[in-house]
């Protein structure tokens, strides 16, 4: 199942106009964590924050809804929010965190939860990961290079970043660039090559752009933390949902896109073993489902 | 079959079982299934793990009463000669100057079934490793090594100090005779020079990393930091535990637990 196991599949956004105007896609991620923190359901949330440095984000924990939005939005960069789970627990003295997670996020974070070596009385207080979909990220200075360079705009005037429709888009006040995505090709950082796991399948919660038209999101429903509260938000009519196949392009794009990413990370595996390289990922010949993220 | 003897056929310890089961047999399983017999070894260690494992306070009570029997342990049981066991729980590196420490650790592997390497300093050797000997009490002490230098371990459970979680964890794996938990730590067995800067050499270097941060919060003596998405180690605040290297998503992957841990 390159898609993961879940319990609902929908397209959904945000109803509240000030999270559809600044969110990426449909605002789930900020509007799940603002009504969970309303509700009392996390007390604060590890999110991408700003920095000095556009479009540089770090972790920072979000105490509140004006912090939760402060970093909405997409960075397409590094942003380690599993290092700041510990503070979150010791710093800031949360009892129930949430985090957003990139797929190889949420696996650090499970990976931490099944087996806490060395990390104690954190586990049991993750309450929330809202996982995002990722093909792939990238190294700031990959970054730099397609706006500055390939795209030729001040870095400081961008003001949303988006990858879909085979391109990347850099969006300033005034104009919309692209770069087709075989020229970012070969910027991505190296990990991400053996990555086997594209809409985020270990996470209560997952959500990316694929799917649904603009300004929705698609929305998976994994685990029974994460049903109790995407169902509370859509009755309490903080988010809006729609039937995946009453939307276009639907989920027959996603499982094309799992597919691909699966089956060339299968490739490079297989390939990593040949040579003798370390991958922590089973062979194919060891594994009955290929395309599994085992 | 009861756990003690899984486990033993598990870690190839014992002979095939016989296929029929002769009264005798089944007497010799029901009495093996008595609680297990448990040994604590201090070695060249701080004390930290044992604390760490009282820290369980919802168990522990039905954990020493019920689940298990402490047959041998400096200040837990007042025996000097050291007694069959079925699990052994070492903590402490070992100093190869001291002739006490040397024997002890070598009885204990012919005395106990399962040999566990109870915290880093007994699975890495973690911060003994800076030892240069020159110091009070015993000067001539300086060489401290994992103990798996000088024995055969059977499992690792690596942490300055292991979490409560991941000891309540391993017991009820032991007690339950649930091998695939107890794999990773067999495998960790092997994993005895450890450092921060394993991130760099396994996992950086080896076109692995992805920047999710894990072994930053995961470093008990925040030696670590996260630059341009990679991890920075501070060298002078590393202590060898291997829990960074241990805790990396992209060292080793448990996903058949994972999902069955999450109901996935
Ligand atoms: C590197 C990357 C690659 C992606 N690739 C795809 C893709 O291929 N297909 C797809 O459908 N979707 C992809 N997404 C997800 C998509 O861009 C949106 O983030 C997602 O749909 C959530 O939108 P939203 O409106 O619900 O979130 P918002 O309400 O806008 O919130 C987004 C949340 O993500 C956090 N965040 C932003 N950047 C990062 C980061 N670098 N690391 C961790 N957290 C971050 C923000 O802090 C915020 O909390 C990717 C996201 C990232 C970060
Ligand atoms: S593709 Fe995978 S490894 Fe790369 S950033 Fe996305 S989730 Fe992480
Ligand atoms: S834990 Fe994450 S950031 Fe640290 S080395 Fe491993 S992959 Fe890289
Ligand atoms: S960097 Fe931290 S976790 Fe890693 S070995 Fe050193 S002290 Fe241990």
């Amino acid at each position: 199942m390159v898609l993961g196991t879940y319990k609902e599949v929908v397209a959904a956004r945000s109803t509240d106009k000030q999270i559809q105007k600044i969110a990426q896609d449909g605002g789930i991620v900020s509007g799940l964590f603002c009504y969970a923190l309303d509700e009392g359901l996390i007390d604060g949330a590890v999110v991408a924050g700003p920095t000095d440095v556009m479009w540089k984000p770090e972790p920072m924990v979000a105490m509140s809804s004006d912090e939760i939005l402060a970093a909405a939005g997409t960075k397409y960069t590094f942003s380690p929010n599993v290092w700041m789970l510990k503070q979150a627990v010791r710093q800031y003295g949360l009892e129930k965190v949430g985090t957003v997670a990139i797929p190889c996020q949420s696996m650090g974070i499970r990976k931490m939860q099944s087996y806490p070596f060395g990390v104690r009385f954190l586990a049991d207080k993750i309450a929330l990961t809202l996982g995002i979909f990722c093909m792939e990220n990238f190294p700031y200075e990959s970054l730099r290079t397609f706006i500055s360079e390939k795209a030729g705009v001040d870095f400081d005037l961008v003001e949303k970043m988006d990858i879909g429709k085979g391109k990347f888009w850099i969006e300033t006040a005034d104009q919309t660039l692209t770069i087709p995505l075989k020229e970012t090709h070969g910027y991505e950082q190296n990990g991400c090559k053996v990555c086997l796991d594209y809409v985020c399948e270990l996470a209560d919660v997952s959500t990316g752009s694929v799917g649904t038209p603009d300004g929705w999101s698609t929305v998976f429903v994994r685990t029974d933390a994460g049903e109790t509260v995407f169902k509370q938000a859509v009755e309490a009519g903080l988010i809006e949902t729609k039937s995946m196949d009453d939307v276009k392009p639907g989920l027959g794009l996603l499982e094309k896109l799992a597919t691909d990413k699966k089956t060339k990370a299968m490739k490079v595996i297989d390939e990593r073993k040949a040579m003798g390289l370390p991958v922590p990922y089973k062979g194919s010949s060891e594994k009955e489902d290929p395309l599994a993220n085992i | 079959m009861s756990i003690l003897a899984r486990i033993k056929s598990f870690l190839g310890m014992e002979a095939k079982p016989d296929e029929k089961a002769s009264k005798e047999e089944v007497e010799k399983v029901a009495e093996e299934k008595a609680k297990p017999k448990i040994g604590y070894i201090h070695l060249s260690g701080c004390t930290g793990d044992g604390m760490s494992l009282t820290e369980n306070y919802d168990i522990l009570a039905p954990l020493l009463t019920e689940m298990v029997d402490i047959v041998y342990g400096q200040t837990l049981v007042d025996l000097w000669e050291m007694p069959e066991m079925d699990i052994a729980l070492v903590e402490g590196s070992c100093c190869l100057q001291d002739e006490h420490s040397v024997k002890e650790l070598m009885e204990v592997r012919e005395k106990a079934g399962l040999v566990v390497a109870f915290g880093s300093c007994a699975a890495t050797g973690c911060f003994t490793r800076y030892s240069r000997g020159g110091q009070q009490a015993q000067p001539n002490h300086e060489s401290f090594v994992p103990i798996a230098d000088l024995v055969k371990v059977d499992l690792s459970i690596p942490g300055c100090p292991p979490s409560p979680e991941i000891i309540a964890k391993t017991v009820v794996a032991v007690i339950n005779g649930d091998m695939d938990y107890l794999a990773p730590m067999m495998d960790l067995a092997g994993y005895t020079e450890a450092c921060g800067c394993d991130l760099q050499t396994k996992v950086v270097n080896q076109a692995l990393c992805i920047g999710c941060g894990t072994c930053a919060m995961a470093c008990q003596t925040r030696a670590l930091s996260m630059t341009n998405g990679r991890p920075e180690l501070n060298e002078d605040r590393c202590i060898k535990c291997g829990i960074c290297y241990v805790q990396c998503p992209r060292s080793w992957w448990p996903a058949d637990r994972i999902k069955q841990d999450l109901g996935l």
